[in-house]
């Protein structure tokens, strides 16, 4: 039997066909092939044994490679990853914070979502050198998290982020009570990202094919989720470096396109659009002209505004160079998604792991000068703004070519495929969402498991704050705009 | 400069004059009118998280999602674009039949003179996220941006709870943050309020039957206001603060 079972993204795959390699063996295997995790975590496997399941992508070939092992109940350790490849550091922590089974020598194994009070922080010592401790509640409105900065003057040494605050056992609910509603309340931001996946994940599991045109209004949602998302935040950095007019007139920007949203679905973040199956509501021809005049507007203001402040010196020396985070460190970090981008490390699935769309609607990769600090992820914000405006375009005039199409499957069943395990990666603004769901025996879900893009960036933000002064930090959060939520599931 | 000024004259002026009578778009899920005399037994397993009873017929506003499941599944239920969904009494947000939009904002909102001597002109908020998803902390923020400009009423978030007069708490509250949040609490000078702010913190919403939360809080210190939504959208918010400082 091999040691990988290939697949791709948005299938399903029998459990029966997943390697169960020895864990020595499995090591060496995920060096060799030396590919982006995406998934690595375990399920108990019955008489106190875990098997430990690993997904990696390999974004050249758009495939997904997983394999697998079992640890006995006696085995409470192996040699960790993280100490030859650095991006599997936060999955190594999650797997052992879970679970119990020590990396060993893995450099800093500190805990991902529980028992913050006890964890000592990382210290310097020295007459010049102080820490700034901020959180968990911010002083904006924002989500908890809490930040330690060993500082020198003005100046971060390093920062540590200890997240785990907003930790609400999203994936064990999935088991207890799987629903749209749940899966778009993971994360708020992302409603039409996460709401996808999950969707997905459950259509692959109960066989259920979903209309072409209920695909496209998807995409649809999910690009201008992508549109509104990057508005605001370039309003925010703009309000964080303290240049009021980009605030306002980006924040009123957002409002249109997210009425837009509430014109589509009753909501503004697109709450209850997607459903298993498809779709709740229709875009009728009257709506999608009327988005296409708001969007137009849009992108106008969005266009006049990002180019004033890009002439603007006073801007520009708050952007560039503030917060750098090189290729090689994006790429070590295991970065995804617009974060990476913005560093020269282009991932995004939607791409690498293109569905017939994207060849049928002609959407093609846009390469982006990536110099890796504020002003790359400003501008990479604005060029995808643009983008999505450009695929949001051209997804309703497909639509006129599905007019008679139903946008629900009917007689959506609840019977789950057996033994099953199921993925689907969907490129959220901030970059992929991947969610993993499995079946046992019965056809119950088993297993939950999803991964925010935030989960692999935070570490981005560390990088991106060494040697800037700690009053750039906000710019530099703003910039990334990562979730908590989504990180702490 | 003229780039900059020139960007000022395309915007116009974009915040909504009167607050109180906004428009609401149709298609907003607000809230709910429920028919009696049809059949809907079995609707319930639709609600995700219990907020739709059968027998007898009714809504509880601080449990829904407003997600339009039900809506979609039976002629009894129809969600109106009543947007003025804030209530002080938990009580009060279980709608039946024979509830009216009317009706509830009259009587939803308990207004009390020592309230509004004291904090009418001015409320200052430190808003507490525990847990929440992001959404309602990403609608809190909207209140303040040129659109809805809640500041024109004097109501503000403030970064110290030292300078509020009370919270507003979104999320369903996890376990980690309880501590954090009786401790931003105990920070307030008194006379405080508290205001719960979506369905996630007043019921705990789709995630109230998850065992990684503490709501221990709400047992042990009095709550203010109400206001449904999930997210709870900006006009919701602002209406419902002013409806309990001004009267």
């Amino acid at each position: 039997m091999a040691n990988w079972i290939k697949t791709t993204n948005n299938s399903r795959i029998n459990l029966g066909d997943i390697p169960i390699l020895s864990i020595e063996n499995l090591r060496e295997e995920i060096i060799a092939v030396n590919k982006r995790p995406i998934g690595f975590f375990g399920k108990d496997w019955g008489f106190g044994s875990v098997r430990l399941f690993v997904l990696l992508a390999d974004d050249e070939n758009s495939e997904i490679l997983v394999s697998s092992t079992i640890f006995k109940s006696d085995e409470k350790s192996y040699e960790s990853l993280t100490q030859v490849i650095p991006s599997f550091h936060i999955f190594e922590r999650e797997f052992y914070e879970q679970f119990g089974i020590e990396p060993l020598h893995h450099p800093w194994l500190k805990p991902v979502r529980i028992n913050q009070d006890k964890y000592p922080f990382f210290e310097m010592e020295g007459e010049e050198v102080h820490q700034v401790a901020v959180g968990p509640i911010h002083a904006g409105v924002i989500e908890p998290g809490h930040f330690r900065f060993m500082c020198n003057g003005e100046t971060v040494y390093h920062l540590e982020i200890m997240l785990g605050y907003q930790h609400r056992g999203c994936e064990e609910l999935m088991l207890k009570r799987p629903s749209n509603q749940l899966a778009e309340s993971i994360c708020g931001d992302s409603v039409i990202a996460y709401n996808t996946a999950y969707s997905q994940v459950m259509e692959l599991l109960k066989g259920i094919k979903v209309s072409n045109r209920a695909q496209l209004i998807r995409k649809a949602a999910l690009e201008m989720e992508r549109m509104a998302i990057h508005i605001g935040d370039l309003g925010a950095i703009a309000g964080d470096i303290a240049y009021l007019m980009g605030a306002s007139v980006f924040g009123a920007t957002r409002t249109l396109v997210i009425n837009t949203t509430l014109e589509f679905c009753g909501s503004r973040f697109g709450r209850g659009f997607v459903t298993e199956g498809g779709v709740n509501f229709d875009l009728t021809q009257d709506k999608i002209n009327s988005a296409l005049k708001t969007l137009d507007k849009v992108i106008k203001d969005v266009e006049r505004m990002t180019n004033t402040m890009l002439k603007n010196s006073t801007v520009m020396s708050r952007l560039e160079k503030t917060g750098v985070v090189s290729m090689e460190r994006a790429k070590e970090a295991g970065l995804v998604g617009m974060a990476a981008k913005a560093s020269g490390v282009d991932l995004d699935s939607r791409f690498d792991y293109p569905d017939k769309w994207m060849k049928e609607l002609k959407i093609e990769r846009k390469s982006f000068n990536a110099s890796g600090d504020v002003n790359a992820r400003f501008k990479l914000r604005y060029k995808e703004i643009l983008q999505s405006y450009s695929i949001v375009k051209k997804i309703f005039a497909k639509l006129e070519e599905h007019i008679n199409e139903p946008i629900i499957a009917d007689g959506v069943s609840n019977k789950l495929m057996k033994d099953s395990l199921a993925i689907s990666i969907v490129e959220g603004w901030r970059g992929e969402v991947v969610h993993i769901a499995m079946t046992d025996i019965n056809g119950e879900l088993s297993r939950y498991k999803m991964k925010d893009p935030s989960f692999n960036n935070w570490y981005g933000l560390a990088l991106a704050v060494r040697n800037n002064g700690v009053s750039d930090f906000p710019l530099c959060n703003k910039s990334f705009n990562l979730s908590y939520s989504g990180n702490d599931l | 400069m003229f780039d900059t000024l020139k960007s000022r004259i395309f915007q116009g002026k974009q915040y909504i004059e009167d607050i109180k009578n906004a428009p609401m778009r149709d298609q907003f899920r607000g809230f709910p009118k429920l028919h009696s005399g049809i059949d809907c037994s079995g609707c319930e397993e639709i609600c995700p998280t219990g907020a739709l009873k059968t027998n007898p017929l009714s809504i509880d506003m601080g449990k829904c999602t407003f997600c339009g499941a039900c809506e979609r599944a039976c002629n009894a239920i129809e969600f109106t674009n009543g947007y003025k969904l804030t209530a002080s009494d938990i009580e009060k947000l279980i709608v039946t039949p024979e509830s009216t939009y009317e009706d509830y904002l009259q009587s939803a909102v308990e207004v009390k003179k020592e309230i509004v001597k004291v904090f009418g002109k001015s409320l200052k908020l430190r808003q507490v996220s525990a847990a929440g998803c992001n959404g309602c902390e990403m609608e809190l923020n909207a209140c303040s941006n040129v659109n809805f400009d809640m500041g024109r009423f004097g109501i503000d978030f403030v970064a110290s709870p030292r300078h509020a007069d009370g919270i507003v708490i979104t999320g369903p509250i996890s376990d980690n943050m309880a501590y954090a949040l009786e401790d931003c609490y105990k920070s307030v000078p008194n006379p405080k309020l508290v205001i719960l702010c979506g369905t996630c913190a007043i019921s705990g919403g789709v995630f109230q039957e998850s065992s990684k939360l503490n709501r221990e809080f709400l047992e042990k210190y009095p709550v203010d206001l109400y206001i449904p939504g999930c997210p709870v959208h900006p006009l919701t918010f602002i209406n419902g603060i002013l409806s309990y400082i001004q009267g």
